[in-house]
């Protein structure tokens, strides 16, 4: 039962930092009608960009703190010089550039910080374990990344639900064209939008790093559950991403955690630990599947 | 007998010939057969070529070059000319190759059995997929065939019998008596001829009444619905006939290296696959063929080409072929296949 | 009483809270015009998709040809023989006139399961083709790019490939839309020649064009018929001018 709490929590961690890299994905994706298989670029230049910073102050919090504006950065200069040209383009043009970009940032990482991996430790005042219930441990900084990730999705609801900006982002998931019509100034609010996903991204990525490990490609396949995670949510709603991440990130690590066992029943054991991942991996895909085809545009997705 | 003037109905069947005539010669000179020829005759000399100047390495760089054109076709028929963006199209290249690989690794060596068989398992796969993907649309669809090609990559990378992640050697299919595909030439010929059906096939089904069905839906599905064309199942068939297409490439691929591994059909592939078509041309008989070519050619000269800017740096040679992409994708759409001049000959754009 | 080619049985629709289809029943018999008028939001268009196949009704039935088509897909509908024109130009942009009508031709000639054979020289279909851009007048255009034709001229390839299927039923949604006066004419005197040879259901907004046209006419307010009958009752129609004509009435009389 304590295990069974445990992996829960992991999978409420990991599902968290997948809705935040979902969030800015399905806002690009819903008001710019923009394919952008380079978010994962920004994950991946978050966790880079704070193990140069931390390695820089010395300290993790003002490190990780310093990343956050440069990926804003970093995501606004990618807005400017590619993005902003793509808008207007079908989706294939925008996968065969984002997928440009990829290879590109991919390629500008191994020449920058060399093809091994990066670590990042974990803070020294989150590295204990708290006592969540009587008798059951769970690590410091995993259960700070859950307080941060619901921290975050607050504010972000509160963002699209009472700020200007969320108006226009609602708006905009809706109609483009109106809130063109509004005055408003588009290029400056798509750039914020894209920038605001890109420090999302960023700290998704930044946040990972002490868990799993800073390297090359480490934002290709998260992205893809990412892309998984807007589908099944709807393109365009932060709520679908939300919930669908939660349900992914309880399939991916509870999948993980007692397939093996299951599996075992009836497997041999080696057989059994290998083939769990991957059928939690798969048990992923079919539901997306199955939600695809119960309705075709995700949950909480506008019908047209 | 004497002489008599020709009658005017005489004159005009001349005249007709003579026109015909002409659009042939017109034909045969034009930049884009001439250098689809010239292209065709390169490639079935190479091994002759690679012989003779010993460059052995060339000859697999050229095997390579014709079974990804085998895919790059298969995959144009659904995005060149159906306009549906497959993002998961290498996962052919992995339910081809592992066919033929866990068939080999059971003891079944015969490629009569091992190739229809993968032909098969493509077919079913892509029916599967084309069945529950074209419900849906645009960017939907681009992800839900992500998805589906992960889910096979994943399933393989599960598979500890067959080597998981690390992948699995395998010896090449027998055809006793026919073919050694052990031999580096024969094999090379034998996915020469296939490159050479592929593409023959490819031509008739552009313009033939399921292409023209095809191809009115990428223009605009709605309308052709109207008209009352059963679109889905037209899609489902180009969706499936371009899976049996690349499962075939995939069985080639495996031979090719004797060996099967999860990473043929990672996401990236899928990706060069799509920058393949696009590069080439879109929606053309040849496009696909220059596609590979400049793709490969890329990838083996930059790597130099760099390294004689700066020693090292040939290492890190996407960082030029990244924005190379982005470039293509913004500017240069017609792709490799329009620079040999306007297509939709016979076509007043008055 | 002739049995009508199309008939509506209360059909409802409703988006939502919006009833956008309001217990319809209308129907068209053989060979004449039947008119669709009402004002912008009067639910023409959700009308015209429930009977196309585009969205599926709520309640009611809709017969065709003597059959229950209700829940038959639009490609099967148009099989049947119920032919539509679209509001917005609709054509194969990237095709020449002549193929696009040969399409339309192919789309009644059996199944397209035809890999090899070239359809460029297939004269089952360009035959046919070419006899319907002759008959909307386009012969002399077929070569042509359909992105490179003039709007009337898109319009009247429209015409030729809803005409293509040789369709018991024409659903025509605002063919004069965009249409210069003369134009305009044009059309309505092409359509005029086809009457009584095909049955239409007429959607449009140029009255002129209406009362020339329709044998009857049946007027859409919020989601209802209010009013259904020749063109002279229509005129007549107290609720109907109360509602919709308004001052226009003069103008039409």
């Amino acid at each position: 039962m304590d295990y069974l709490l445990i992996q829960m929590l992991n999978g409420v961690q990991l599902g968290l930092l997948m809705f935040l890299l979902a969030a800015g994905l399905t806002l690009t994706f819903g008001i710019m009608d923009l394919v952008n298989l380079a978010h994962g670029s920004l994950y991946m230049m978050g966790a880079y960009l704070a193990w140069t910073l931390i390695g820089w102050t010395d300290s993790f919090v003002l490190g990780a703190i310093l990343a956050l504006p440069a990926t804003f950065l970093l995501g606004v200069a990618v807005e400017a010089v590619v993005m902003r040209r793509l808008y207007a383009r079908d989706h294939l043009d925008q996968v065969l550039a984002t997928f440009g970009l990829i290879l590109f940032f991919n390629e500008l990482v191994r020449a920058v910080w060399g093809p091994a991996g990066k670590s990042i430790a974990v803070p020294a005042f989150l590295s204990y374990t708290v006592e969540i219930l009587p008798g059951v441990l769970y690590p410091a900084y995993r259960f700070a990344i859950i307080v941060v990730g619901i921290l975050v999705a607050l504010l972000l609801a509160w963002l699209v639900a009472h700020t200007r900006l969320g108006m226009l982002i609602r708006a905009g998931a809706s109609n483009r064209r109106m809130i063109a019509a509004l005055g408003v100034n588009i290029e400056l609010l798509f750039s914020l939008v894209f920038g605001l996903g890109a420090v999302f991204a960023g700290l998704a990525g930044l946040m990972a790093a002490p868990i799993s490990s800073v390297k090359i490609g480490m934002g290709d396949d998260i992205l893809i559950l990412a892309l998984v995670i807007i589908v099944i949510g709807g393109i365009g709603s932060i709520k679908g991403a939300f919930v669908a991440a939660m349900v992914v990130g309880q399939i991916d690590i509870v999948g993980r955690a007692f397939l093996p066992d299951f599996l075992k029943t009836f497997m041999a054991p080696a057989a059994a630990s290998s083939a769990a991942p991957a059928i939690s991996q798969v048990l992923v895909y079919v539901l997306m599947a199955g939600v695809l085809v119960w309705r075709p545009t995700g949950l909480f997705g506008q019908r047209t | 007998m004497s002489h008599r003037l020709p009658t005017v109905h005489e004159m005009a069947a001349a005249i007709i010939l003579l026109a015909r005539a002409s659009r042939m010669i017109e034909w045969l000179s034009s930049p884009r057969t001439i250098v689809a020829a010239i292209l065709v005759l390169l490639l079935a000399v190479l091994p002759l070529l690679t012989q003779a100047f010993d460059q052995r390495y060339l000859l697999s760089i050229g095997t390579r070059i014709v079974i990804w054109s085998i895919a790059a076709i298969s995959l144009n028929m659904i995005l060149g000319y159906g306009g549906l963006v497959s993002f998961g199209h290498a996962v052919f290249f992995g339910i081809g190759g592992y066919a033929v690989g866990i068939l080999s690794a059971s003891g079944l060596q015969s490629g009569w059995l091992q190739w229809p068989v993968a032909i098969a398992a493509s077919v079913l796969w892509a029916a599967l997929v084309g069945a529950l993907s074209l419900r849906t649309r645009g960017v939907y669809f681009i992800m839900i065939t992500l998805a589906f090609a992960q889910l096979v990559y994943y399933v393989s990378a599960g598979l500890e019998a067959y080597g998981a992640d690390d992948g699995l050697n395998i010896s090449r299919s027998r055809f006793p008596g026919l073919i050694d595909l052990r031999d580096k030439a024969s094999f090379y010929w034998l996915c020469f001829v296939l490159l050479l059906g592929t593409l023959w096939f490819c031509s008739r089904f552009a313009n033939s009444r399921f292409g023209f069905v095809i191809r009115g839906a990428k223009s605009n599905d709605q309308r052709m619905m109207a008209l009352g064309f059963p679109v889905f199942r037209y899609r489902l068939a180009a969706f499936t006939l371009s899976g049996a297409f690349g499962g075939l490439a995939g069985i080639l691929l495996a031979n090719e290296g004797a060996y099967v591994s999860p990473a043929m059909m990672s996401w990236v592939k899928s990706g060069d696959l799509i920058v393949i078509v696009v590069l080439g041309g879109m929606g053309t008989l040849f496009g696909p063929l220059y596609g590979t070519i400049a793709f490969f050619v890329l990838e083996e000269s930059l790597k130099p080409l760099l390294d004689l800017v700066h020693k090292g740096w040939g290492e890190y040679w996407q960082i030029v072929f990244g924005p190379m992409l982005v470039l293509i994708a913004l500017y240069a759409k017609g792709g490799i296949d329009s620079l040999l001049g306007p297509r939709h000959e016979g076509r007043r754009h008055d | 009483m002739i049995e009508p080619l199309l008939r509506t049985d209360r059909l409802v629709k409703r988006f939502g809270g919006l009833v956008a289809t309001d217990t319809v029943s209308i129907d068209v018999r053989p060979g004449e015009i039947h008119a669709l008028i009402g004002p912008n939001g009067a639910g023409k268009t959700t009308l015209v998709g429930q009977l196309t196949g585009n969205l599926a009704p709520d309640a009611g039935t809709i017969h065709f040809a003597g059959r229950d088509v209700t829940r038959l897909p639009t490609h099967a509908r148009v099989r049947l023989g119920l032919a539509r024109s679209f509001q917005i130009t609709s054509v194969l942009r990237e095709f020449t006139a002549l193929e696009n009508v040969a399409l339309a031709v192919q789309a009644h000639a059996g199944h397209s399961f035809r890999f090899l054979a070239d359809v460029r020289r297939d004269e089952t279909l360009r035959a046919p083709a070419r006899q319907g851009l002759e008959a909307v007048g386009l012969g002399a255009r077929a070569d042509t790019l359909a992105s490179v034709l003039s709007h009337g001229e898109q319009r009247q390839l429209e015409i030729a490939m809803a005409l293509a299927g040789d369709p018991k039923l024409l659903l025509l949604d605002e063919p004069m839309a965009g249409m210069g006066a003369e134009e305009s004419q044009r059309m309505i005197g092409f359509l005029q020649a086809l009457k009584g040879k095909r049955a239409m259901l007429l959607i449009e907004h140029d009255m002129d064009a209406v009362f020339q046209l329709a044998d009857r006419i049946t007027v859409l307010v919020y989601g209802r018929a209010i009013a259904s009958g020749t063109p002279d009752e229509i005129r007549a129609n107290a609720e109907v001018r109360q509602a919709y004509l308004g001052d226009e009435t003069a103008e039409v009389a």
